[in-house]
């Protein structure tokens, strides 16, 4: 690990003055470990774990979750479990208990790419080092984007929490040194194309303070699907986060993200459209399926996703629809 | 090495001599050893560990982990994989379970930390360190200390109501022995004991 110098930040505004040029710390679980590695050098620690910012807040419209509320506070909050199903779902659906009680939902937005040639110095990686190349295009490629990737980065995103907030179409809450702005969470992750070192809309200095989450029907009835390599404790193969009001026998509205297949959650509202007004079954939400995934392009190690994506939505569509 | 080395100073001395024999020039994406910290660098830390106050100046990289095996020689929570992967340096801070590798030990200031080394009571071990022994939970034991703890905190959640619940709650400690029935079985021996 790099030398850097460590703050702890006394307040909000106290961190966003100590911004620019900084890094911010909250759990930890991302930005040690890949400081360890020395992909991640920042000279500057501004530790904001210890602001008021964990608080989890039911507003008339929607719910409030501060930027430092770990996963599992966020996974066993009551409301959390009540109007958004697919979130508690996916929180624990991802990592470990004890990753789960460190990690925040800020470090989770930002989390980084699992991407084995990112995280390894001695190949070649334009995310990590613009210019280097790409070492995954040629490379082992089971775990990488058959969605959203450019010829300079298949990266694969790899947060559960992400897919799940992707679907609710949460909206993210900043403060930096020009003020307060809210990010719709689909614009807040940032595709590839030419500059995979540019993973997100952050301008320098911004600290995340919250996520807020509008309440909906559909949120109420969804559910999360992960398929992995193993029970417990891996990344995703695939998986999807989905939600279906109901009303009459018909979708009135749908909500529907893939994971595991991106290189951001994939989030694909034509395939919501396609599910509205239709009688929740096998063939509408196989339709959906298809239009999820379309314009993938696999590789040599990742062909078997496209299938699996599919039928993991048609089970997640399937759950959602069969109600908690 | 000294009179009557222990385990600890045979791997050490062991990993000193592999280097020695050159056995390591392979690894080479194994980052360059880290300058030592200027002592201007160096920063203060107050933390409470088994029960006890502890007061020290550290290299702000020092993470949990190192803190507590190499800074206060308690060599009970493992390093494993170093990188949140595997649960062998599990332990407790402020009553929760953590993995200690991807903690910077600034980042518990003042917090209360329990290792494995602060879970028996003088003599007496903990009841789930007795059942660990009872159900046979463990073949070489490097994970133990971590699947212990690690066990004590799914106790505390209240969450451990099924096999498969335990199992799951469980996943963050490998066993790379595959003790993995009778680690279930010494968690589920003290299951509803409260």
């Amino acid at each position: 690990m790099r030398h850097f110098s460590y703050q702890r930040a006394a307040s909000v505004e106290d961190a966003v003055r100590a911004g620019p040029g900084a890094a911010f710390l909250a759990g930890g679980t991302s930005l040690v470990d890949l400081m360890k590695l020395e992909v991640l050098n920042p000279s500057r620690l501004v530790d904001v774990s210890r602001l008021d910012l964990r608080g989890i807040e039911a507003r008339p419209d929607g719910l409030r979750i501060g930027a430092c509320a770990t996963n599992s506070e966020v996974a066993a909050h009551p409301e959390v479990k009540r109007r958004f199903p697919v979130l508690s779902e996916a929180l624990l659906s991802g990592a470990s208990p004890q990753l789960r009680n460190v990690a925040t939902v800020a470090g989770n937005l930002m989390q980084r790419t699992r991407c084995a040639y990112y995280r390894d110095l001695a190949t070649a990686c334009n995310k990590r080092e613009p210019g280097s190349g790409c070492a995954a295009l040629e490379g082992w490629t089971r775990m990488h984007a058959i969605l959203g990737g450019s010829e300079r980065c298949i990266a694969l995103h790899p947060s559960d929490m992400c897919v799940a907030m992707a679907a609710l179409q949460a909206v993210i809450h900043v403060r930096g040194p020009n003020g307060d702005r809210d990010i719709p969470f689909g614009d807040f992750h940032l595709l590839p194309g030419d500059h995979p070192e540019r993973e997100f809309a952050l301008e320098p200095g911004e600290l995340v303070l919250s996520v807020f989450i509008p309440f909906s029907a559909a949120g109420m009835r969804s559910r999360y699907v992960k398929v992995r390599d193993r029970a417990s404790y891996a990344f995703a193969l695939a998986s999807c986060a989905a939600g279906l009001e109901i009303a009459s026998g018909k979708i009135r509205a749908a909500q529907l993200a893939l994971g595991g297949v991106g290189t951001k959650p994939w989030r694909v509202p034509e395939a919501e459209q396609a599910l509205q007004g239709q009688s929740p079954e096998r063939v509408a939400f196989q339709r959906a399926a298809e239009i999820a995934v379309r314009g993938a392009q696999t590789r040599r190690d990742n062909a078997f996703k496209m299938e699996l994506a599919r039928r993991t939505a048609v089970r997640a569509l399937t759950l959602a629809a069969e109600g908690a | 090495m000294p009179p009557n080395p222990g385990r600890r100073d045979v791997l050490v001395g062991g990993i000193a001599s592999a280097i020695g024999l050159g056995l390591l020039d392979g690894c080479a994406t194994v980052p360059t050893a880290p300058a030592a910290a200027a002592p201007s660098d160096l920063v203060d830390l107050s933390l409470e560990v088994n029960g006890q106050r502890r007061a020290l100046r550290i290299d702000p990289r020092t993470t949990l982990l190192d803190l507590l095996r190499e800074n206060l020689g308690l060599t009970g929570a493992k390093k494993g994989c170093d990188m949140g992967q595997c649960g062998a340096c599990t332990v407790l801070v402020d009553g929760q379970r953590i993995d200690s590798c991807l903690a910077l030990a600034l980042q518990v200031e003042g917090r209360k930390v329990t290792t494995i080394e602060g879970l028996a009571r003088g003599e007496e071990l903990h009841p789930m360190q007795a059942a660990f022994i009872e159900e046979d939970a463990f073949q070489c034991g490097y994970c133990t200390p971590g699947q212990i703890l690690s066990a004590v905190a799914l106790l505390a959640e209240g969450v451990a109501d099924s096999d498969g619940a335990i199992r799951e709650g469980m996943s963050g400690n490998i066993c790379r022995c595959g003790a993995y029935p009778n680690i279930c079985a010494a968690v589920r021996r003290l299951r509803g004991r409260g």
